[in-house]
């Protein structure tokens, strides 16, 4: 991974809008955990939140998703309203892919079956067609000879792999990523980043929530700053980086890359 | 140095010797034994203690069965005969400790039921059989009710098609709204029973003949009726537990408050008292005429009670899993059912199985409780040989055989569950 290539960051954006989000608050009972939150992601932008610990940003895209439920404002989905309906909801789920810190994947299932399931089930796939779909991501991830163990059998970044593979099979048009490298091993955090770095390359819509900031230079367009709820500031990832404008900022970043 | 050293030593081996095996004490049975039975002091002792023990037992046992007694008519004629144990009273009385007071010409039904029993199990218990011959599990209880209570082919065809139609109600409605169509299926259910069944069943009888002879439910007794109250209340129990479980962690208030409360009451209440419920006061609740079967009412009870404590133990099998496996499941759109049938029972049950089976085994011994209300289960069975003066004083026997019973049914639950586990452990720790 070259740390200087910054040629992809202003490719492939287009006028299209994938994600809107006007005045979102939300409150954990009374936590005000997020607070007037304004963000429009354009169709094949790549974005990096980072922030400290507890600023919210994983309640953030966990209600892109409504993993999480919103209290006030609007997040519009590829054109859908997010709201209580469950129609939307589900629609919306299955248009938006999305990779945990902890993977999550289905200890019960084989990996194929991991991949399948939601294809099969969601979108009422031939069980035929689903496994060749999941053989194509699998081989993308470059796991398809694992295709028949088991989650627990599999090494952490093979099964955040797996887990991006998983999303992908649904064919989403957007990509969430929860810190899929912090739970890794330094040796394995390279072999994810690397699958992610593909992603975004072929033009992916992606918010990533993650420290890694090599990667956030060389393939975000944008990165965002978030601190106890809001998001403080927000700029092309060399900017961001060399000239950071709030004092905030300015501490974190001297925090992250200090050592 | 390595000048002198041919000098200063005599002979120097030049083949390598073979391995030669350890020694007597390091290995086998000896070695065993040591490790096992006599590894210190204190557990000599025991080792010796026990051989004692066991000793004892066998050495009252074995005489017992050795110089037991097959052929005669009475304890007095056993003990002129032999020593030993009394087997006689069972093989005058087994007809009874099988069937109870079955008629006798029939016995061939119950048995029938039985052998197809095993056909009709194995899609569920093994996943090697194919899923096709689930079909034939859904036909059996309508073919093992008719086999055993005997009429008409009729009554059980016309329950049939109350089930037909409810499934279609269900299939109509699924794709707008899954929850009015379980509803409005059974709903179908209830009014088919309530006013349908009984037109369509004499209907039907017109159609199929009189049938096999009717059997009422008081005659069936002895282990035929523990395997019947056994085996249909587990198999109602399980999804009405995994559904109070799920109740009971809903958002839905209402139905979260009715689960907690159906749970919380059955728990609080003993067995033997829903029996009387069953036995008693059911009739003053239910309208005037209603012929409500004995067996029917236990069986409900027995499945209520069965369900509240498998409810709880689905709860815990649920409250296992990370919260991660159901965001995992939404952020794939997998809809609340989907989520819940293909990635958090499977697993959540999988955690349970020795809980369920607990349960199943306690179930299945309980249903001797029925007893009290004047039902032959098996232990109903040996009430009257004792009061009968023949075999009066007999007892070993009599609860032995019966105890055999129990324990191969609840050794094979046991196994199989063993059998489960290993197969579905899938996580390799
Ligand atoms: N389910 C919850 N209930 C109450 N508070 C929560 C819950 N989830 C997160 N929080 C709180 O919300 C804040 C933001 O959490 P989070 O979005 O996970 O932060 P980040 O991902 O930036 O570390 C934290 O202070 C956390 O303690
Ligand atoms: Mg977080």
């Amino acid at each position: 991974m070259t740390m200087a290539d910054t040629t992809t960051s202003s490719l492939g954006i287009s006028d299209e809008v994938a994600i809107t989000i006007r005045g979102m608050n939300k409150w954990y009972g009374d936590f005000h955990v997020l607070r007037d939150i304004d963000l429009t992601v354009q169709r094949g932008e790549r974005i990096v939140i980072c922030g400290p610990s507890g600023s919210g940003k994983s309640t953030l895209i966990r209600c892109i998703n409504a993993l999480e439920e919103h209290q006030k404002g609007e997040i519009v989905v590829d054109g859908t309203v997010l709201s209580s309906d469950l129609k939307n909801i589900d629609k919306i789920r299955s248009e938006v892919g999305m990779c945990f810190q902890h993977f999550n994947l289905f200890p019960h299932l084989t990996i194929l079956e991991n991949c399948t399931l939601a294809p099969i089930w969601v979108r009422n796939m031939p069980k035929a067609e689903a496994e060749e779909i999941a053989m194509h991501y699998l081989t993308k991830v470059k796991i398809p000879d694992q295709a028949n163990k088991y989650p627990g059998q599999l090494s952490g970044g093979q099964q955040q792999r797996v887990a991006i593979a998983r999303s992908l099979c649904m064919k989403p048009r957007i990509m969430l990523f929860d810190e899929p490298t912090s739970a890794l091993d330094p040796e394995m955090i390279k072999e994810v980043l690397d699958t992610m770095v593909e992603l975004a390359e072929e033009g992916m819509t992606m918010l990533c929530v993650t420290h890694e900031m090599g990667f956030a230079r060389q393939v975000a367009n944008r990165v965002i700053f978030m601190d106890a709820g809001q998001i403080v500031e927000q700029n092309e990832p060399e900017e961001f980086f060399n000239n950071p404008k709030s004092e905030r900022t300015q501490l974190f970043l001297s925090q992250i890359l200090g050592h | 140095m390595s000048d002198t050293h041919a000098n200063t030593i005599a002979f120097v081996r030049e083949t390598q010797l073979p391995p030669s095996p350890p020694p007597a004490a390091e290995t086998g049975a000896i070695k065993w034994v040591r490790e096992n039975l006599f590894s210190s002091i204190l557990n000599s002792i025991l080792t010796l203690l026990s051989l004692l023990v066991i000793f004892m037992v066998l050495k009252g046992m074995v005489p017992w069965f050795w110089n037991s007694t097959w052929n005669a008519n009475s304890l007095s004629e056993c003990r002129e005969a032999g020593t030993g144990a009394c087997f006689a009273v069972i093989r005058e009385r087994w007809p009874q400790f099988f069937f109870g007071f079955y008629p006798s010409t029939e016995y061939w039904r119950p048995l029938l039921t039985f052998v197809l029993l095993f056909p009709a199990l194995a899609p569920i218990l093994f996943n090697k059989v194919p899923q096709k011959a689930l079909f034939f599990t859904l036909l059996y209880p309508f073919i093992g009710y008719w086999l055993i209570w005997g009429g008409s082919l009729g009554g059980p065809v016309a329950t049939l098609l109350g089930v037909v139609v409810a499934y279609c109600v269900y299939r109509t409605l699924v794709a707008q709204a899954p929850v009015i169509a379980l509803l409005a299926s059974v709903a179908a259910v209830v009014i088919w029973m309530l006013f349908i069944n009984g037109f369509a069943a004499d209907a039907l009888a017109g159609v199929f003949g009189a049938g096999l002879e009717e059997v009422d439910s008081r005659n069936i007794g002895g282990f035929l009726l523990t395997m019947i109250l056994g085996i249909v209340s587990i198999s109602l129990a399980l999804p009405l537990g995994i559904l109070l479980a799920l109740g009971r962690q809903s958002d839905l208030l209402i139905i979260k408050a009715i689960c907690v409360g159906f749970i919380e009451f059955i728990r609080g209440v003993p067995l033997i008292t829903l029996l009387f419920v069953a036995s008693v006061l059911l009739s003053y609740f239910l309208p005037p005429g209603t012929t409500f079967d004995l067996v029917l009412r236990v069986i409900i009870l027995i499945t209520m009670f069965a369900a509240a404590y498998l409810a709880e133990v689905v709860r815990g099998g649920l409250a296992a899993l990370p919260r991660g496996q159901y965001e995992a499941a939404d952020s794939l759109g997998l809809d609340y059912w989907q989520a819940i049938r293909l990635i958090i029972m499977p697993q959540a049950l999988k955690i349970s199985i020795p809980g369920i089976v607990n349960v199943f085994i306690g179930l299945y011994k309980d249903t001797t409780l029925v007893s009290i209300i004047s039902m032959y289960d098996p232990l109903g069975v040996v009430q009257p040989i004792l009061a009968d003066s023949d075999w009066n004083g007999i007892l070993w026997e009599l609860y032995g055989f019966v105890a055999l019973f129990f324990f191969i049914s609840c050794y094979s639950m046991s196994q199989y569950s063993r059998y489960l586990e290993n197969k579905l452990r899938t996580d390799h720790r």
